[in-house]
């Protein structure tokens, strides 16, 4: 989940700003965030993931999430999305410090979709307190009253089970996230490049969870049943200076197959793609960034904004040719630093939903 | 509209034949408008800055979560209640000493700071890395800084000598604060991992009832829109607001008369206008017109003249609103556009409402109609009547307001009304005692000066009745100044009975300058001083160490006490409280107070009630040790020193010596009282300006009524003067008669003045301060402002009286031609 861990590292930065002392700081304080990496541990090809540590946090590194998304149904067959988001940034190199003086600040982003509605809602905190923070070993990721916990029976290499919390105004869901199949690596071992120069993540993530729950909107509590995806992904200095921002896909394919695409839009317009193809048994393949083909159909204007919210996916090496339409075109994460973020379907030669997100628009 | 022009044209050549009408027309407007937008400004500076404090960081325009105790909690509970769903954010508080100054020290998390916490300031351009992580910021208003003599970015000494986290200026907010991250905040204070209060934000999800996750340990307290520094400070700015409204109605006084008399003058002009088809209605457009235009540049210059009039008095207020309740103001004044708008619109509607009359007169003003008879008599008795009733229904509503009232407005009602009354009555009052004189006259030119004076009085008596309001408020607000002057030196000698105060820089040091101060030969007695800040009812409560003490004893400012009052405190089971807290919670002497205290609530029986003038918060006073022990964690740094008066000198000047300590920290009774005095001084000089300005424009009303009149009455001088009374026998005669009333209308004033006086001290005092202060009478002072009054009038008679003087024969033969 590149992309929106791109969009939302700088939407982290900016929000935490915004909430505690409006925009002028963001220029200010963290406009050089982008440059470098000082003090901050670097993001290298080959390294050896370790389960459950890697779960837990990686405070040595500047930046990092756990993503989940969900394309779900009640019994009538309708369609919803639901989000859970818990980022990490550190304001600070070093060893974390204790009580308030502890560097790391947390940001929870939560949404549910339906077609006729989008809601969401954003919630931020201090590490070091309580407030929130991620456990590797019983797994238990919270922030606030929001939280993505382990349950008794939890397989490390899975991940699952897992049950996942989240409320907001007039919105709030439970879900149970069930796995048997173990994580996938992305890009090379692990190793996930943004660009072709150094900029890079360490990204893997579950695409295989069977979700069970109950969302409420106003007040009017679904049953739902469906499919959901987590992404886990740090890293100190991911961006690169001329990316403006990127599209980010994860498909659920109604033969079982997963498919991970993003392209990072660059200002020369020599956009850098990437994806991963994962195939019903778990074993997954590396796509090329010249065998990736993603082009804008129709365009949603959401408040000054013109967001391509229909797109036509190509990957020719597998004969993918595909028509992805959202559920809600205006699925608009107003946070502190807004993005578009949302479930789809699609169709062409294979069909299946799936999420988009996209930034910088 | 060409007709239209023609019309005003000729409409306001009346005023370049008449600068002297213009002039006092444009005075009254201005005066009116000036004073009035003047304390405007002044209430809506002071407003403005009390929104900024109660919207800094969790004032109380903020829900919030307390603990029950009214003390710190354990900061726990701010994660569980975050956990459960609550959209809570941390604040810590104390007090810091720099530079031997105690300010506030706020710490605040920025992070889960809710953004809707009003006008919340900027961190700006240092980033929230700098603020949160150590040795990080401290956050201070330009006021603060300029107070501390301090540069941006230096790190102050705290109180253990150890360097505090570097200074940033932070323009938006309240002086006297310093604003630090909660965790930095948590070792300065040292009060790891305790909270003062939870801001609450607004709620994203559902949460469960408080109690289900913090027990009975927190309470809520509902967001409020008034502020605690707005409840306090009310009557301040009522009692501005009340001398702004009585300068704009003198100030009205003054256009009434002046429209009046050009309306009497312009009579044959807008009647010859009428015969050459002017419609009525037209004239009346136009006469609006004239008065509307006229209004607006006077309503203009008196902004700008009240602009200044605030600008002037700000420093005063200020300094007022501190003494008095601890509020910051800033000495720059800021306007809003409102203030603009608001000012010229009252200047306009004041106008037209003091043209009532004269516009209605206009529009049915008879075509053809020739001068009528003046049956004045019948006309003036009815009125009297009438208003004599008036005054009645507000003498009841008086009554009313006082029986049935229990408020500060309630207060400020019976004020209102008992002058309204008085002003109202004031015409029947001279009637009868002119109607007495006249009775009694025997010569004709006596029964005819108390004849002449009664039917003058429709025309005066406007012009008396602001003189009236202008000298009652004079005498009822002098006496409560004086009153209160008298009883703050006694009970201030009370209070500061040590002849030598010390504060040290801390506990270590306070220890050293004890031991020090014992080898001392001419110390007669060291007196320990503590001071412990808690909650009673809600509201804050400062608890004072008294050691047992025959300075005390001797001098503590007791209004009530039982028998043996100071060794009842010696146990530390009793407590004696000020006159406000007793008021404010009906305490009297016997009553159970339950006070938290660090290890409990303290229990305490009240055996005393001291006055404790010029203090906003409630306050109750026990015996030192007893104190000391139930809140251990307080700083013993202060101290007073019983000394021979000759040796006070050289003691302070060997203690600053020995100790480095400065002029703030080591100080004579003499010099403590001097300062007090010169606050609680500057605390009353905005009163004295206001006092002196609407004696000022009643005077002025009167001089422009006295001017209307002069002209209007030849019709009755001019027989006396064809039938042998000089041209200056008959103006000492003008003199006499515009003296005499006045005189009349003094005596009246100067009771009612007590009344305003009693009102003031008994009824809006107690319910503004929470004291009620001795009524004294001080005949000096009446009589000095009985020959103001008197003054003001021969002033305001000397114009028209030397015209009268001076007035030509043709001018006074012409009156029998004439006719008008």
């Amino acid at each position: 989940m590149s992309g929106s861990g791109l969009i939302t590292r700088r939407c982290f930065i900016g929000g935490t700003l915004l909430a505690g002392f409006g925009g002028e700081a963001l220029a200010q304080g963290f406009a050089g965030l982008g440059d470098s990496a000082d003090g901050f541990a670097p993001v290298v090809p080959g390294r050896t993931f370790a389960f459950p540590a890697d779960h837990g946090p990686h405070p040595e590194f500047r930046i990092e999430w756990w993503y989940v998304t969900a394309n779900l149904t009640d019994v009538s067959g309708a369609a919803y999305g639901a989000q859970w988001t818990l980022f990490r940034q550190a304001i600070a190199p070093g060893g974390p410090r204790e009580g308030w003086a502890n560097q790391q600040i947390w940001m929870g982003h939560a949404a549910v979709t339906r077609d006729d509605t989008h809601r969401f809602s954003q919630t931020f905190a201090r590490g070091g307190v309580g407030q929130a923070g991620v456990e590797a070993k019983p797994f238990h990721a919270w922030i606030d009253a929001w939280e993505m916990r382990a349950l008794d029976s939890v397989n490390d290499d899975n991940i699952a089970p897992l049950e996942l919390k989240a409320s907001g105004a007039e919105f709030s869901y439970t879900l149970r996230l069930d796995a048997d199949r173990p994580l996938v690596l992305q890009g090379e071992g692990g190793y996930s490049r943004k660009s072709l120069r150094e900029q890079a993540s360490y990204y893997y993530s579950q695409p295989h969870y069977a979700a069970t729950g109950i969302l409420t909107i106003d007040d009017r509590p679904i049953d739902v049943t469906g499919m959901a995806w987590l992404d886990r992904e740090w890293s100190s200095q991911p961006l690169a200076a001329d990316q403006s921002g990127w599209d980010w896909l994860s498909l659920h394919f109604n033969a079982g197959d997963k498919l991970m695409l993003y392209r990072m839009r660059q200002t020369d317009g020599q956009h850098y793609g990437s994806g991963k193809w994962i195939a019903p048994d778990g074993t997954a393949e590396q796509l090329a960034s010249a065998d990736i083909a993603m082009t804008p159909l129709a365009f949603t204007e959401i408040g000054a904004r013109k967001i391509p919210t229909t797109w036509r996916v190509e990957v020719p090496s597998r004969a993918l040719k595909i028509e992805c339409t959202p559920l809600n075109p205006q699925s608009w994460m107003g946070t502190s630093f807004p993005y578009w973020e949302g479930p789809i379907r699609f169709a062409g030669s294979h069909t299946g939903v799936g999420y988009l997100e996209m930034t910088g628009y | 509209m060409k007709r239209a022009l023609w019309t005003l044209a000729v409409l306001l050549s009346h005023w370049r034949r008449h600068p002297m009408q213009l002039a006092t027309l444009l005075i009254g407007l201005i005066s009116a408008t000036a004073l009035w937008s003047g304390v405007q400004a002044l209430n809506q500076q002071a407003r403005t800055s009390y929104d900024r404090a109660a919207a800094t960081f969790g004032g109380t325009r903020t829900a919030m979560l307390v603990a029950r105790n009214g003390l710190s909690f354990p900061q726990e509970l701010f994660v569980e209640l975050r956990r459960a769903g609550w959209p809570v954010s941390p604040v810590l508080e104390g007090r810091i000493q720099i530079e031997g100054r105690s300010l506030r020290l706020l710490g605040i998390e920025p992070v889960t700071l809710p953004a809707e916490v009003g006008n919340a300031p900027t961190v700006g351009k240092a980033s929230l890395q700098t603020f949160m992580t150590p040795p990080g910021e401290m956050l201070v208003a330009p006021e603060t800084l300029s107070d501390l003599k301090l540069a941006e970015g230096t790190r102050p000494q705290g109180d253990g000598g150890a360097p505090l986290p570097p200074l940033r200026m932070q323009p938006n907010l309240v002086p006297g604060v310093l604003v630090v991250d909660i965790g930095i905040a948590q070792s300065l204070l040292k009060m790891p991992d305790q909270l003062s209060r939870l801001l609450i934000g607004k709620a994203t999800g559902r949460h469960p009832p408080l109690e289900s996750v913090a027990g009975d340990k927190l309470r809520l307290i509902e967001a409020d829109a008034e502020t605690d520094l707005e409840r306090l400070t009310d009557s301040f700015h009522l009692n501005l607001t009340a001398f702004g409204l009585l300068s704009f109605f003198v100030g009205l006084f003054i256009v009434n008369s002046a429209i009046g008399l050009a309306f009497e003058q312009r009579l044959p002009t807008l009647r010859t206008l009428r015969a050459c088809g002017v419609s009525a209605r037209m004239l009346n457009i136009v006469l609006v017109l004239e008065l509307v235009s006229l209004a607006l540049v006077a309503g203009l210059i008196g902004l700008v003249c009240g602009y200044f009039i605030a600008g002037a008095l700000l420093p005063d207020v200020a300094a007022s609103l501190r003494g008095l309740y601890g509020a910051q103001i800033p000495g720059h004044l800021t306007l809003k556009p409102q203030w603009w708008i608001a000012g010229i619109a009252i200047s306009i509607l004041g106008a037209l409402a003091a043209a009532a009359a004269s516009l209605t007169k206009a529009l049915r003003l008879p075509l053809l109609a020739t001068a009528q008879p003046f049956a004045w008599q019948q006309a003036q008795r009815r009125w009297l009547t009438y208003q004599s009733a008036l005054a009645l229904v507000a003498f009841a509503a008086a009554g009313g307001f006082l029986w049935f009232g229990d408020s500060l407005i309630s207060g400020f009602a019976v004020l209102a009304a008992i002058m309204l009354g008085a002003a109202l009555i004031l015409p029947m009052f001279l009637e009868i005692v002119l109607s007495l004189g006249q009775r009694y006259a025997r010569a004709p030119l006596g029964i005819w000066f108390w004849a002449d004076s009664r039917q003058q009085l429709s025309g005066l008596s406007l012009a008396l009745m602001a003189l009236l309001l202008a000298l009652a408020v004079n005498v009822g607000v002098s006496t409560m100044v004086e009153s209160f002057s008298r009883t703050f030196l006694v009970w201030l000698d009370g209070r500061l009975a040590a002849e030598v105060y010390v504060n040290a820089a801390n506990d270590a040091q306070a220890h050293e300058i004890k031991a020090w101060l014992r080898e001392r030969p001419e110390v007669e007695a060291i007196l320990p001083g503590g001071r412990a800040d808690t909650q009673l009812a809600g509201a804050p409560l400062e608890v004072l160490g008294l050691p047992d003490h025959a300075t005390y004893r001797d001098n503590w400012p007791l209004l009530q006490s039982t028998a043996d009052v100071w060794v009842k405190l010696r146990p530390g089971d009793t407590a004696l409280v000020s006159e406000q807290l007793a008021r404010r919670l009906h305490l009297s002497l016997g009553d159970r107070i339950e006070v938290p205290a660090s290890g409990g609530n303290w229990t305490l029986n009240v055996v005393g009630i001291y006055a404790d003038y010029g203090n906003p918060k409630s306050q109750i006073a026990v015996n030192f040790a007893a104190l000391t022990r139930r809140f251990p964690e307080i700083p013993l740094t202060r101290m007073g020193l019983r000394v021979a008066p000759p040796k006070i000198p050289a003691l302070i000047s060997a203690l600053q010596e020995k100790f480095g300590l400065d002029n703030r920290n080591v100080a004579d009774q003499a010099t403590m009282k001097a300062e007090s005095t010169r606050i609680f001084n500057r605390t009353f000089s905005v009163t004295a300006a206001l006092n002196a300005f609407t004696l000022g424009v009643a005077g002025v009303a009167l001089l422009t009524s006295l001017l209307t009149l002069a002209n209007s009455r030849l019709p009755q001088l001019a027989p006396l003067w064809a039938i042998g009374v000089t041209r200056r026998r008959l103006a000492a005669i003008e003199l006499l008669k515009t003296t005499s009333v006045a005189l009349i209308t003094t005596i009246f004033a100067l009771p009612l003045g007590l009344l305003v006086a009693w009102c003031l001290l008994a009824i809006v005092n107690v319910k503004a301060f929470g004291w009620r202060l001795p009524f004294h009478v001080f005949p000096l002072q009446l009589l000095w402002l009985t020959g103001v009054a008197m003054a003001a009038a021969v002033a305001a008679s000397a114009l028209p009286v030397i015209r009268l003087a001076r007035m030509q024969p043709t001018s006074l033969i012409r009156i029998f031609a004439n006719e008008r």
